[in-house]
């Protein structure tokens, strides 16, 4: 059983209060944090834990902290992004519904590290339940001296406030989330300059997933070193994986990184292997906008090791064999599943949330969702599989934000392993009924 | 039975402290959270007249109130019923069986997704990844996710909202319990 470190407390009955979550050594992190270590010694805790951003990006905290600007006189910002919204991912609402002391105790230490008075958690609109557990915990931290002035009798003071949006993916992306928070619609800017140097109102601001600032207290509570021993080489300490599709168990799995794929689906620790005792067909390991592989890529790299889940072990073999580890949206589908259907599916959000500032993307979106609506409906034509893969080639790259590539990357991938069942649909379209999932 | 179109003192209150959360100038950033409150207070739906309104509160052009209103996709632009029904479609749902959760529910209802029951009771919409895939097929109506679920389940759920205390269910989606 690997090391949990982030909900290894979820079954604890009150933890969501912060009487039982301080009862369990909540909020040591903060004591430790603003009574003992400088603001610059927390952020090389976490340049040392090795720690890199959860929300699907990968890039290493301690950096992204490192960049933030501190001209003098001039407010500085820690965003949580709450957003989450890629299909297949559904961690932070866990952590944030479970123990939602985690995340406020996270907020207050990271913003002592990096000089914030202010922080906002930007939480997506549909999850209001969960906003409500935040903004109660809130409450509870403030009366407890732990929010406010002077928090736990230091000069350190913060606000932390709650922030809903009202349904829009796109406003997972940091810039669009930032636009949104400023109350305007939920478009991308054009970087630089990054959010390090003008994010919220123009000023120096890091945006962080609501898992990465989860992980900054056990990161100060056990020292960088220690956190970075957790986990396999640049896959350092533990993730939080959404499992989900045609599993027995789906749920969400706090693993050490480096637990072998196969494990992660069959061990009854984890997803309980595929149910109805089905055949394993495909992966979606990182959300929507991840390469889907095929069983036997999914569980060996081409070159016959065991796929591990770290950053590392998921991509290898680039977009031709392998994927990314993403955001841990973790979608499994088996034999019975129509990879033609359920790219649709994709197709059809990525068109919908395209925010429609860059044309490649919105148009794209659009047509690709066309093709594969006509394809799906048994309308499709013989060129269709060659005129999908060149509007994603023209989408990818070609865009202010990543939801371009996000769009383009899962018809790429389904086209590449799959592409027999597209060319099915084409030419036997009276057999299409077969071809659809029996649920 | 239009009604007018203004907040109650307590609930202009309550816009007065959310405005604080933010610096000075910066007014703006309540924009969403006020227009969540709009809705909920006026008819699950967003009217011109609401969103003018709003505007006025918070001294901008109705215009910067039009634009962020049009972008979001739980703002209703249009009269919906009083208990929409909110299914996600996206891969894992659609995965675990939400087509049949919504032909389950029109069957019932009597109407098409997209379409409001004739006593306004009920709207069906399909919707995009909600963040509950590990709950598949689900739906949300107001602040509650329902997942998991099976025919009888839907069947329920339509008889628990139908039933008289439920009915208003988007003002759910209120602040006033919370701040």
């Amino acid at each position: 059983m690997g090391k949990k470190i982030l909900i290894h407390n979820d079954k604890v009955p009150g933890i969501n209060t912060l009487e039982v979550y301080r009862q369990h050594g909540g909020y040591a992190s903060v004591e430790k944090a603003l009574k003992t270590m400088t603001p610059d010694a927390v952020v090389e805790e976490v340049k040392k834990s090795g720690l890199r951003g959860r929300g699907g990006a990968g890039f290493p905290t301690g950096m992204k902290w490192s960049f933030l600007a501190k001209p003098p006189g001039v407010e500085r910002y820690l965003v949580c992004n709450a957003d989450e919204s890629e299909p297949g991912t559904f961690k932070d609402r866990y952590l944030m519904e479970k123990i939602p002391h985690a995340l406020i105790e996270g907020m207050i230490t990271s913003s002592y590290a990096l000089g914030a008075k202010t922080s906002y958690i930007y939480i997506r609109g549909e999850y209001f339940y969960v906003a409500r557990i935040l903004e109660n915990a809130i409450n509870e931290a403030y009366a407890a001296g732990l929010l406010g002035k002077n928090i736990l009798g230091t000069e350190f003071s913060h606000d932390c406030y709650v922030q809903v949006g009202a349904g829009a993916y796109i406003c997972g992306e940091e810039t669009a989330l930032l636009e949104s928070l400023e109350g305007k619609r939920g478009n991308p800017r054009i970087k630089p300059p990054f959010p390090a140097i003008a994010g919220l109102y123009g000023c120096p601001t890091v945006v962080n997933n609501v898992e990465t600032i989860a992980a900054v207290c056990p990161i100060v509570n056990m020292g960088g070193d220690e956190y970075a021993k957790i986990g396999v080489g640049r896959s350092t300490g533990t993730k939080l994986i959404s499992a989900s599709g045609h599993i027995n168990k789906p749920g969400v799995y706090e693993i050490e990184m480096g637990v072998p794929v196969e494990e992660f689906i069959y061990s009854d620790e984890y997803c309980g292997g595929i149910i109805n005792g089905r055949k394993l067909k495909a992966v979606v390991a990182g959300g929507s906008s991840v390469p889907i592989l095929p069983a036997e890529l999914i569980l060996k790299t081409e070159k016959g090791e065991p796929r591990l889940m770290t950053y590392e072990s998921l991509s290898d073999g680039g977009f031709a064999t392998g994927t990314m580890l993403g955001s841990g949206g973790f979608i499994v589908y088996d034999e019975t599943t129509s990879i033609v259907k359920n790219l649709y599916t994709f197709a059809r959000f990525y068109h919908h949330e395209s925010c429609g500032q860059c044309s490649p993307c919105r148009e794209g979106t659009g047509w690709m969702e066309k093709i594969l609506h006509r394809i799906v409906e048994g309308h499709g034509k013989p060129g269709d599989i060659d005129l999908l893969w060149d509007i994603q080639r023209k989408i990818e790259g070609n865009t202010i934000c990543p939801l371009g590539d996000a769009a383009a990357w899962p018809v790429a991938s389904a086209i590449r392993h799959f592409r027999k069942e597209f060319e099915d649909y084409i030419k036997y379209p009276e057999k299409i009924k077969d071809f659809m999932p029996v649920v | 039975m239009a009604k007018e179109i203004k907040f109650n003192e307590e609930t202009l209150a309550l816009v007065d402290k959310l405005i604080k959360r933010y610096p000075e100038g910066k007014h703006k950033s309540a924009l969403i959270p006020i227009l969540h409150i709009a809705q909920a207070e006026f008819d699950g739906w967003l009217s011109s007249e609401t969103m003018d309104y709003v505007a006025s509160i918070l001294k901008i052009k109705p215009i910067e109130v039009y634009e962020v209103a049009s972008f979001y996709s739980m703002f209703n632009l249009k009269p919906v019923g009083k208990c929409l029904i909110e299914v996600c479609r996206t891969s894992s749902c659609w995965a675990r069986g939400s087509e049949d959760v919504v032909k389950h529910l029109e069957k019932r209802l009597g109407i098409k997704e997209g379409e409001t029951t004739k006593d306004g009771m009920f709207t069906i919409k399909t919707v995009e990844c909600l963040g509950s895939c590990g709950g598949a097929p689900m739906l949300q109506v107001g602040a509650s996710y329902h997942e998991n679920l099976t025919k009888e389940k839907v069947d329920a759920l339509i008889e628990d909202y139908r039933s008289a205390g439920k009915q208003r269910s988007y003002t759910d989606l209120d602040y006033k319990n919370t701040l």
